[in-house]
């Protein structure tokens, strides 16, 4: 497929972006300035970003605990999102969701979630309302090897087979479930293969492949608005480090870990946009000039928002 | 404040799931948004026949039948909501919403509170529980606490079904979650229900039997039988006043208060378990705002920390009946 230089530059500006936010925000979190949980989405850039590529501004995302790729694929504003990683009352959560409840109605991303699978069954919902409502839109999951052994897994794909509904079910499978390897926690490692018992038609790509999501993406979303019900596409990736900042993640097999560090989706991007359009080496530094710039800007609107006041908190949860 | 329940009157009378299935009938014409979701509630009708007749005027995309898949449907009816629906999610019995905690707690409850305010989840879940049917332990239970429990979540246990048809319809329009339970004992329960739309406003008690002598504090299967004793000790010159909550979350205090400053003895009737219960809870309220009121110490009459049994002498000895009632209010006003 042939792809124009501004939509090649489009897709390499997001996912150096998702990785500029998660390596700063990982400075910040040693700093001491982010607490409790981050999940980082280094090493799997290519999906969100691929995804969302391919995906119409009134459709929705629902995401996982390890969200911000997604929330910034789909347009999410990086100064909310670090104001609420730290807690600000300027975030998207007003500092009392986090990291892991991201959510933003406003580009269709229905949010984070702290439990995995949890937001498995809510995708099915919205896309049971698409589906009442008849409307054009469709709905993507992300969830994670680690879900496909939680029942809601099963029970979901079931219910959107059985209900024909718009749903794309993007499987990131990035071999482990927090620390546990795929191949110990089920017989087949391929789960993509799940899929058929249920009737529901599925594929495997390489994560890491940006384009490669989106063309099959592309193809999820065209199989959704013809009424075809839900599809399956298994990325397969692999995290650059520990489930999060502070697990070292000293179980991931180093030669595994350098294959896929070599097989990175912000360098094959690049690849993409330099061997398929005449950007050049000066271009793209500058498309990174600007993101990294975007990014200091987001964490020093952050750093400068106020916490939330405790007091405004206790009067709005008086009556609760 | 008075009694609007028109249970003196002799106007149109329909049992409990009649006025239910209207309510639901009703709010699904006025609002497109409005569908419903559960096992076996199509062509069924629902196991209590709440649902009869609305899949054929309906029809399936507004009324959906779904496996058993309890935790999935209900995320599904979160999901939906979210995105604009208002969806009535149907779970056969409360004690099978130990499958759905994760979408009710972690998700249902606190999305509205997790995304800074932004998000709602319009979404009702009907359920029915309690005891008195010999359907044994794990059919049985009263689990309101649960729920109870947890900030985000409004709990609605109807007792009439006058009741039962204003406060679904209030409910199915409210933005947040509603966890809204009936009593199997009740379905089949008459009384009067205005043909003319009306709503009941959550959080609002309803005295059912006016009194001066002692506060009887009930909800859901404990109103009549509440209401029975107190027709009882009334032959006995002693006047119970009998609160139906109605609501549990909001709890409408002020009403409890004041009854309580009134007649200055309270008990409170409670089907599900004594231990961690709504009514330790309520206690605790009373003794910190109207202690000074009190002429004799809060009494609370509940469930035994049991499992519900089978056999049916024994599903009785296990949580409050009518006799019990008149023997704590007696003790409580000797």
């Amino acid at each position: 497929m042939m792809y124009s230089r501004e939509f090649l530059e489009q897709l390499y500006s997001t996912i150096y972006t998702i990785r500029i936010f998660e390596t700063e925000c990982i400075k910040l979190y040693r700093q001491g300035l982010i607490i409790g949980y981050f999940h980082p989405y280094l090493g799997e850039e290519a999906i969100a970003t691929g995804v969302c590529a391919a995906l119409r501004p009134d459709d929705y995302i629902v995401s996982t605990h390890r969200g911000h790729g997604h929330c910034i694929a789909r347009g999410g504003q990086l100064k909310k999102m670090v104001a609420e990683v730290l807690g600000r009352e300027a975030g998207y959560c007003r500092g009392r969701g986090g990291s892991m409840h991201i959510a933003d109605i406003d580009t269709g991303n229905i949010g984070a979630n702290g439990i995995v699978g949890g937001g498995i069954p809510i995708g099915v919902g919205a896309g049971l309302g698409i589906s009442i409502r008849g409307s054009e839109q469709v709905v993507t999951i992300f969830f994670s090897d680690g879900a496909c052994n939680n029942g809601v897994f099963a029970e979901s794909l079931n219910l959107a087979a059985i209900w024909d509904l718009p749903v794309i079910f993007v499987l990131e499978n990035n071999q482990y479930a927090v620390s546990s390897p795929i191949e110990e926690m089920s017989r087949i490692p391929d789960l993509h293969k799940r899929s058929e018992g249920y009737g529901v038609e599925a594929s495997m790509i390489d994560g890491n492949d940006v384009l490669a999501v989106f063309e099959e993406t592309q193809k999820a979303v065209r199989a959704g608005c013809e009424g075809k019900g839900p599809v399956l596409i298994e990325a397969k990736t692999y995290r650059h480090g520990g489930h999060h900042v502070n697990d070292p993640g000293l179980y991931m097999p180093k030669d595994k870990l350098e294959y896929y560090k070599a097989h990175d989706p912000v360098t094959i991007a690049r690849e993409h946009l330099i061997s398929q359009s005449d950007c050049t080496e000066q271009d793209i530094a500058e498309i990174e000039e600007k993101a990294n710039r975007m990014m200091s800007e987001a964490v020093d609107y952050a750093k400068s928002c106020p916490q939330p006041s405790v007091e405004n908190f206790l009067e709005e949860v008086k009556h609760n | 404040m008075s009694t609007d329940t028109g249970t003196e009157r002799t106007e149109r009378q329909i049992m409990y799931r009649e006025a239910l299935n209207e309510a639901l009938r009703e709010e699904m014409i006025r609002d497109e948004t409005v569908f419903l979701l559960g096992g076996g509630i199509g062509q069924r009708g629902g196991s209590y026949k709440v649902t009869v007749d609305l899949l054929n005027e309906f029809g399936p995309k507004r009324v959906i039948d779904a496996p058993i898949s309890e935790a999935s449907f209900t995320g599904a009816g979160v999901g939906a909501a979210i995105t604009g629906m208002r969806p009535v999610v149907e779970i056969l019995f409360v004690d099978f919403t130990s499958l759905i905690i994760d979408q009710i707690v972690n998700q249902a409850a606190k999305y509205r509170f997790m995304s800074g305010g932004k998000g709602r989840v319009p979404m009702v879940l009907r359920t029915q529980g309690g005891s008195g049917n010999g359907l044994a332990a794990q059919h049985s239970q009263s689990l309101e606490a649960w729920y109870y429990h947890v900030p985000g979540l409004k709990v609605v246990m109807p007792s009439t079904p006058y009741d039962a048809k204003g406060l679904l319809k209030s409910a199915i329009r409210d933005d947040d979650p509603v966890i809204f339970i009936e009593h199997k004992l009740l379905y089949m329960q008459k009384g009067f229900v205005p043909e003319t739309e009306y709503t009941v406003e959550l959080g609002r008690a309803d005295i059912k039997c006016p009194g001066q002598d002692v506060t009887v504090i009930a909800w859901s299967g404990m109103v009549p039988k509440s209401l029975a004793a107190a027709e009882e000790l009334a032959a006995d010159g002693i006047d119970a006043e009998v609160i139906d909550l109605r609501t549990l979350v909001p709890l409408d205090k002020d009403s409890i208060l004041e009854s309580v400053r009134k007649t200055e003895r309270c008990l409170i009737v409670q089907e599900a378990v004594r231990r961690g219960g709504v009514a330790s809870d309520i206690a605790s309220i009373i003794q910190e705002e109207a202690f000074d009121y009190l002429d004799a110490p809060i009494r609370i009459l509940a469930g035994h920390n049991t499992p519900i049994p089978f056999n049916l002498n024994l599903e009785k000895g296990s949580v409050p009946q009518q006799n019990d009632i008149v023997d704590a209010v007696k003790q409580l006003v000797g």
